[in-house]
């Protein structure tokens, strides 16, 4: 999937002084701040941090409370989607409207009818709703698939995309793989048969040398016959 | 599916007995809709006045607003908070209460659709449903008949249910919805019992599938919310009430028997009298209500095997708001509860929270007296706490006051020590209670005659001059009926209490004077707290058994100890609740009397005969404490 990253970072966490003795506990909990949320500085959202402390003495911020500011190299996970971007979530509603997507478990993606490729129908099959591929009746999207969709847009607060099925290669995952993967096989198919025209002349050679093992059979049993016959 | 639409319009005359199908008129919203950008507004405008709240509907307009809310689902996708603002507002501005289920699942529908289409509109989705946690007024009264039962069932089931299909959709909906919780919530200023109905809301929230994620919020909101009714019914209030002087009159008149008791109340205050102040005090009677709706969910809790995990939430938010109240009156009382249905793990954590407080230098003295108020308070009067637990909690209290006094010098400073002063009022509050049961116990006893108290008292800072005389009174008359050490004549029994020094060690805040869980004043709750209370006509004293059995002489302490452990109380206060009952009368002739002296004199000057408890006078409801 697009849109993630690992971003080193120096930073300086400014520690309250009633945690001097919590250090560690604190600078987890500072962090742990800039989970799930947008951020500015990072263009994205931090999915996950790890740190190391870069020194045992930290500056005293002169004022009413002493802050304690830690100085930190970060590396943070972070995601930052941006438009067009190809990204991944899983299908958790559908309606004959829209296809209601949650991507990395924790935001919201919506796909309106207007930016489903004509391609797909919406159908019910025994209660269940679904869009099938008009091309290709394997290629579904229902409750539970993968699929991967482009970025129209994408609200920082909320954690919103807004996304579109309109590209070729957007819907459901497992589908757009096996189909690659088929394109692969057929090239590859495509390729056997290359070599197999190459070698005809080998396979005519192997037909030789069956025919020469039946004429060595043909000759044995004629041997055997021959010394029965001379029996 | 295909739907008539009637003929219910001349706009839509072209409409008329034509069958639609639900495709066609969703294109037909969407279309309307989009010609509002091209200046176009007549379908969208009659679409509004569709939405648009009329006081009755035909079952025709019925029927077309079902159909123009399902169509509107559809079209989500092409609604614009700016361009379509006006309709917006029309539809967040439905109260479910006024329709029929029909229609409330169209509108719910079209919410959870725009909650989750629309980013922008996410907050005012749940800021909708949140609204509808309560009826508008004109239905308050109905919601105490079946019908209007029936109808909370079926507008608040489908509320919550529909902020859990958003929240499948939207994941982070459990962070934005405690705010929008927190906001819409009523004000205390509101009186009335609107604020019944949308607690209990916050309090479903806490126990369904999004509890996980923000029933910390929710727990807390209503505590809080408790606090803030608690402090709004004021000691001023309580005090100017011409019945409480009344009842002053009765604590100071011993074996008053000329109140009409209800036959049930077996405590220090005859409930008649008890709950005289508060009634027609609206407010109190809204947090007697509330605080019945908060007992009942932690029953559902203890059933449901979360009340480790609430009373954790609970805990803390008792350390952050309820302990740093000024001398609240109920609110602790939901610890008392919570405490009482699962005293193995909650009481004790409990307890030992507050011992920790209380020993922990890290936090300021009084949040440190206040804590250790509520210990010897909770210690006291909970039937549930095993004098095995008490004992273990005095052992800490007493090690810490003899570690903090051998660590002294100086003489009596009761604004210094205050800190120490108030551990010693607490033990000896304690053992006022606890005393007898503790005695009764061989193990129990060597433990707490092993106890350095004598040490601690006797000690120059000299806590009996400083704490609360009569507390100090009823502790020593105990102490000497049961040789808890020995008497010496250092000891002042009945004679020269001070009570300036207890002024100072209770500070402007009279911490000195405060009981936190004295008996319940409120009507409805007190019925959940009463089985599990100890009240002090309940309390079998060490010197009991003396003044049945002899009058003046105190020498066969030994003997009579021993007779006495054939009536052994088991561990905790001893007799049943029902047992309590039968002795009513008994109870009530040794009820607690505080003594005759008259306010001045009371704590002020000599006392003349034997000083009993406090206990019913509440202090948050004392003069002194004022």
């Amino acid at each position: 999937m697009e849109g993630i990253h690992v971003s080193e970072a120096n930073l300086v966490v400014y520690v309250h002084p009633s945690k001097h003795n919590k250090i560690h506990q604190a600078i987890l909990r500072n962090l742990s701040s800039l989970l799930f949320q947008f951020n500015e500085t990072f263009e994205g959202i931090v999915l996950a941090y790890d740190f190391n402390i870069l020194d045992n003495y930290s500056k005293v911020l002169p004022g009413i409370f002493p802050y304690l500011g830690v100085k930190l190299k970060a590396n943070l996970l972070v995601f930052s989607p941006k438009q067009d971007m190809l990204i991944e979530g899983k299908v958790v509603k559908i309606t004959p409207e829209s296809i209601h997507v949650i991507v990395l478990g924790f935001s919201s993606a919506i796909i309106a009818f207007e930016d489903i490729r004509k391609e797909f129908k919406y159908e019910t099959r025994k209660g269940e709703e679904l869009f099938v591929s008009r091309l290709n009746k394997r290629h579904v999207i229902k409750v539970g698939t993968m699929i991967r969709f482009l970025v129209k847009s994408f609200d920082e607060a909320v954690l919103h995309f807004s996304g579109s099925l309109m590209p070729d290669n957007t819907g459901s995952i497992r589908w757009l793989d096996r189909s690659s993967e088929d394109s692969v096989q057929t090239d590859s198919a495509k390729r056997r048969k290359e070599r197999v025209g190459e070698m005809g002349m080998s396979d005519s050679m192997v037909g030789t040398e069956g025919a020469s093992s039946l004429n060595n059979n043909h000759v044995r049993k004629s041997k055997k016959h021959k010394i029965s016959q001379d029996h | 599916m295909r739907i008539e639409i009637a003929d219910y319009n001349p706009r839509f005359h072209e409409m008329d007995d034509i069958d639609y199908s639900e495709t066609e008129i969703v294109k037909y919203v969407k279309e309307a809709l989009a010609s509002v950008r091209l200046g176009d507004r007549e379908n969208y405008d009659h679409l509004v006045g569709v939405l648009h709240h009329k006081e009755r509907r035909a079952p025709d307009e019925v029927a077309l607003l079902v159909t123009s809310l399902k169509a509107l689902s559809g079209a989500v996708s092409h609604i614009d908070m700016i361009c379509h603002s006006s309709l917006l507002s029309s539809i967040f501005g439905m109260s479910m209460w006024n329709y029929g289920p029909d229609m409330l699942d169209a509108l719910l529908e079209l919410v959870i659709s725009l909650a989750a289409s629309n980013a922008k509109l996410l907050d005012s989705c749940l800021d909708m449903l949140v609204s509808n946690f309560m009826p508008p007024y004109y239905l308050l009264d109905a919601l105490k008949e079946p019908r209007g039962l029936a109808k909370k069932e079926q507008v608040l089931s489908r509320v919550h249910t529909a902020l859990k299909d958003i929240a499948a959709l939207v994941p982070l909906v459990p962070m934005r919805l405690p705010p929008i919780v927190a906001q819409r919530m009523p004000s205390v200023y509101k009186k009335d019992h609107l604020i019944l109905i949308y607690i209990e809301n916050m309090l479903k929230l806490e126990s369904d599938s999004m509890g996980e994620l923000v029933g910390s919020t929710m727990l807390m909101a209503v505590v809080d919310r408790l606090i803030d009714l608690d402090v709004e019914i004021g000691l001023e209030e309580i005090l100017q009430d011409d019945s409480y002087k009344g009842i002053f009159e009765l604590e100071l008149e011993e074996g008053d028997e000329a109140i009409d008791y209800d036959g049930e109340d077996d405590g220090e205050l005859p409930r008649a009298l008890t709950h005289k102040f508060l009634s027609g005090n609206v407010i109190a009677e809204i947090l007697d209500s509330l605080m019945v709706l908060t007992f009942e969910h932690l029953e559902s809790c203890e059933n449901s095997g979360r009340l480790a995990k609430v009373f954790e939430i609970l805990l803390k938010s008792f350390q952050k708001t309820v302990m740093t109240t000024y001398k609240s009156k109920f609110a602790q009382f939901v610890m008392f509860y919570a405490c009482a249905l699962d005293p193995e793990n909650c009481g004790i954590r409990f307890a030992m929270t507050l011992a920790d407080i209380f020993i922990l230098d890290a936090y300021p003295p009084v949040t440190r007296m206040s804590a250790v108020a509520y210990l010897a308070s909770y210690l006291s009067r909970g039937k549930f706490v095993s004098a095995s637990t008490v004992v273990t909690i005095l052992k800490r209290l007493v090690d810490w006051c003899l570690d903090y006094c051998t660590s002294q010098d100086g003489a009596i400073n009761p604004k210094a020590h205050r800190v120490f002063y108030s551990g010693c009022q607490a033990i000896m509050y304690v053992l006022c209670f606890r005393m007898r049961s503790m005695m009764d116990v061989p193990r129990l006893k060597s433990q707490l005659l092993v106890m350095p108290i004598e040490l601690v008292l006797k000690h120059r800072l000299n806590p009996l001059e400083v704490c609360l005389p009569s507390v100090v009174a009823e502790f020593l008359r105990q102490a000497k009926a049961a040789h808890l050490f020995t008497v010496s004549q250092t000891f002042i029994f009945n004679d020269l209490l001070e009570s300036e020094n207890s002024r100072d060690f209770g500070g402007r805040e009279r911490l000195d004077m405060f009981f936190p869980f004295d008996p319940c004043l409120l009507k409805r709750c007190d019925s959940f707290i009463r089985p599990n209370f100890v009240y002090w006509s309940m309390v079998k004293t060490t010197y009991d058994d003396d003044e049945v059995n002899s009058s003046d002489e105190e020498d066969d302490h030994e003997d009579s100890a021993d007779l006495n452990e054939l009536n052994i109380m088991d561990e905790g206060m001893g007799r049943s609740y029902e047992e309590q009952e039968v002795d009513l009368d008994y109870a009530l002739d040794k009820m607690s009397i505080t003594p005759r002296n008259g306010l001045g004199g009371r704590f002020g000057g000599r006392f003349h005969g034997q000083m009993q408890m406090p206990s019913r006078i509440r202090p948050s409801t004392s003069p002194e404490s004022l």
